[in-house]
């Protein structure tokens, strides 16, 4: 697809709009504008702008400790940000919890895996969002709900869909956290390294389900260290080094050695076809 | 290159790596029996198999009840241990500490703990006794809800300092501890204590009552199989219903043992009540704490397995950061915990005052505590939080119930009472602590 390094004409209504998005005349589902965040004295985000354009997947890149977790968490709304604008199918719209980005449509499968392991699979799946029946759990709705949605994600290797989490494997749970976040009408889809304990067979059905979301009509950002899976199912890379958006472009902007070149050194000399990053501005 | 990967994964001709499929193999020896096995047999043996892996389940409890009985029969004046008016006694002392522990095990849940609920329950008890007084004689049920709310109050100030606060629950407990003692005793006053007598018709008599007023052997023989035919349906029809529908059920052998399980213990409960345990007067049938100590069990046990609400307090229990994320309002539940808790231990309190007949300076609240966590914790209600059931308060309460009872028998001194409950609470203690590292932790 086409991707302009310049500011489309609808992006001039909103301030810091530098034209790092998405095709002309479409506003992304997703538009972060300036975010900034630090812990204490640590800055973890300066200025980040970031496009998340609807039926697309946007690789997010970075060393480790670049802030891909700590961005994807401000979006999910487990860290509030300390600056910047967050723009939601053209609306100005705050993140102040988990809760708000669900009802945004937004869905995280996080890095360090949220779920409790306590819990079996299908409390896990339906955890925050339990269906009721009179009053009391309708376990037998939720139990069947989650057992179609594993099976479509091909999760055949769990022994019992009600044995607790902390029986899982370090796949098996990628998987479950993975089954959790598709099962909702969400709009965006995050995944933070969904595939970094996944057997073969296993990353084949995420970054299957990946491309299946972005044939949905979702937006689909993921976060991954492994450059073959990025070059095999995003339509976009963005790439962040020590807290700062270093390039945003379409795919065919990056080959690898570019993607390594901007992640350590935060410019690359072999851009494909100069990547409209506004690397310069920050 | 740190933590970039461009060969890692599949690999440029598509192979795989050996390891990967070792990474979604399943632990598969802690997975609970119940949901793995298709016939009683298969259970016993996933069951024994995961004991040997170190998760004991109830093991402890029936095992310790056991021991209890066998070694107090043994040794108590005449065995007296074993008769029916000593076991009913038994119940009736076992059930302040089954609904303490109860209330407990909220907490417990959530890998907090409540120091303060032995005078919580005094404060219930005081206010429920008072409202009875002449000066006020209100309804005895009113009266109960008092009592009840009492603790409910306590706990939700004490439970805000510490959600919203951020202070320790230990401290912030510990030092309720004091509190509640100290306005017990100025309560209290110079009379020194509150008491509910059977001779005072009405109201007092009520509250008396709990303990000492006696369910008709008719009525009682009813009520167990009205309960037996409800709850065994119940469980049956939902069994069997999963079965049908090709959901994850426990074996139709399982169900059917759990049921004549729940009949014969009922039969015995009733059949040793309504046995004459008089010396000189007939005493006769069920006291009416053994019907409210379960209704208590299947409220909270309802609220605790059935309800959202209850479902919250697992996750926050197990992650709470992950119950966070899930979008539950986390300093809510810590806080109705707490609520749970305290309102629980009033009404323990006002089982207390009947038993006792009368709340005065003289209960220990900090032995009450002591006892309550040990009781929960032997019950199988874990200390490091996300795994507790209401059941485990009352299976421990009877564990605890027992040895209080027992060495009352054995008339030994105070102290050895002090030494023997001080090594039950480290034996449970270090029955949960095993189970913990047996159980494959992963955090
Ligand atoms: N809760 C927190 N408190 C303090 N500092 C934090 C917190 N979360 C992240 N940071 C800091 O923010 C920076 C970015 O961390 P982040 O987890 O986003 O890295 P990442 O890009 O996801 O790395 P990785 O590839 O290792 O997952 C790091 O320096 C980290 O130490
Ligand atoms: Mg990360």
């Amino acid at each position: 697809m086409d991707v302009m390094s310049q500011a489309s004409p609808d992006q001039t209504a909103h301030p810091g709009g530098t034209g790092v998005g998405a095709s002309p005349g479409e506003e992304p589902l997703l538009r972060l504008r300036g975010i900034s965040k630090h812990f204490g004295a640590v800055q973890a985000l300066y200025g980040v702008d970031l496009d998340l354009p609807k039926g697309q997947v946007t690789a997010l890149c970075g060393d480790n400790g670049a802030g891909k977790s700590v961005l994807t968490k401000s979006i999910a709304g487990i860290h509030q940000v300390d600056e910047g604008e967050i723009w939601w199918e053209g609306r100005r719209v705050h993140i102040r919890n988990p809760k708000d980005s669900a009802a945004l449509g937004i869905e995280t499968v996080y890095q360090d895996l949220a779920l409790a392991d306590n819990l079996d699979i299908v409390q896990n799946m339906f955890l925050g969002r339990e269906r009721l029946q009179r009053g009391l759990l309708d376990e037998d709705s939720m139990e069947r709900a989650a057992k179609e949605t594993l099976a479509s994600l091909r999760v055949t290797t769990v022994r019992s869909i009600r044995q607790p989490v902390a029986t899982l494997s370090g796949g098996q749970r990628q998987a479950v956290a993975v089954a959790k976040a598709v099962m909702w009408n969400s709009k965006l889809v995050m995944l933070d390294e969904p595939t970094a304990a996944l057997g073969v067979a296993q990353t084949r059905m995420v970054l299957d389900l990946i491309l299946r979301l972005k044939d949905h009509g979702l937006a689909v950002m993921v976060i991954s260290h492994n450059l073959n899976d990025v070059f095999e199912v995003a339509d976009r890379i963005a790439v962040l080094r020590l807290g700062r958006m270093v390039a945003q472009d379409s795919i065919s902007a990056f080959d690898r050695q570019s993607v390594v070149d901007y992640m350590t050194t935060g410019v690359s000399s072999r851009a494909v076809k100069g990547p409209s990053a506004d690397g310069g501005r920050n | 290159m740190s933590g970039i990967d461009s060969q890692g994964g599949l690999g440029a001709d598509g192979t795989a790596a050996p390891e990967a499929a070792d990474l979604t193999a399943a632990k598969v020896d802690i997975v609970p029996p119940e949901i793995v096995a298709g016939s009683l047999s298969q259970y016993f043996h996933a069951w024994w198999a995961r004991v040997r892996g170190g998760d004991a389940g109830v093991l402890p409890v029936v095992i310790a009840l056991v021991a209890v009985t066998v070694i107090f029969t043994a040794v108590s004046p005449n065995h007296v241990f074993l008769t029916p008016a000593n076991l009913v006694n038994l119940f009736d002392q076992s059930a302040v500490f089954m609904v303490l522990a109860i209330g407990e095990g909220f907490v417990l849940l959530l890998g907090e703990i409540d120091l303060s609920i032995g005078y919580v329950a005094a404060i219930g008890g005081i206010v429920t006794g008072q409202l009875v007084q002449p000066s006020w004689n209100w309804p005895w049920p009113i009266a109960i809800a008092g009592g009840i709310l009492a603790g409910a109050v306590i706990g939700w100030l004490q439970g805000t300092i510490i959600t919203r606060l951020r202070m320790p629950a230990f401290i912030v407990t510990l030092a309720g501890y004091l509190i509640w003692f100290g306005v017990m005793i100025q309560i209290l006053g110079t009379a020194g204590s509150v008491g509910v007598s059977s001779s005072v018709l009405g109201n007092q008599q009520a509250l008396y009552g709990i303990v000492y007023s006696y369910i008709d052997p008719a009525i009682s023989w009813v009520g167990l199989a009205v309960i037996v035919v409800l709850l065994g349906g119940m469980m049956w029809l939902r069994d069997a219903g999963r079965r049908r529908r090709g959901l994850v059920a426990s074996p139709i052998g399982l169900t059917v043992a759990k049921i004549a399980f729940i009949a014969v213990a009922g039969v015995a409960v009733v059949a040793i009540c309504n046995i004459n345990r008089g010396v000189m007067l007939p005493v006769i049938g069920v006291p009416w704490v053994v019907p409210l100590v379960l209704a208590v069990l299947a409220v909270w046990t309802i609220l605790l397995e059935r309800s959202q609400f209850g479902r919250h307090m697992y996750a926050v229990g197990g992650n709470p950061e992950a119950a966070r994320r899930a979008g539950i309002n986390v300093a809510l539940v810590r806080t109705m915990a707490f609520v749970l808790c305290a309102g629980t231990s009033g009404l323990a309190g006002i089982i207390y005052l009947s038993q006792q007949g009368a709340m005065n300076t003289n209960i220990n609240g900090g032995q009450l505590v002591l006892y309550a966590v040990a009781a929960a914790v032997i019950g199988g209600t874990s200390l490091s939080g996300g795994r507790g059931r209401v059941i485990h308060g009352v299976l421990g309460g009877l564990v605890i119930g027992a040895i209080y009872n027992g060495l009352y028998l054995l008339g030994l001194e105070i102290q050895w009472q002090l030494v023997i409950t001080g090594l039950v609470l480290l034996a449970a203690v270090s029955v949960d602590a095993l189970s913990r590292q047996s159980s494959g932790v992963r955090v």
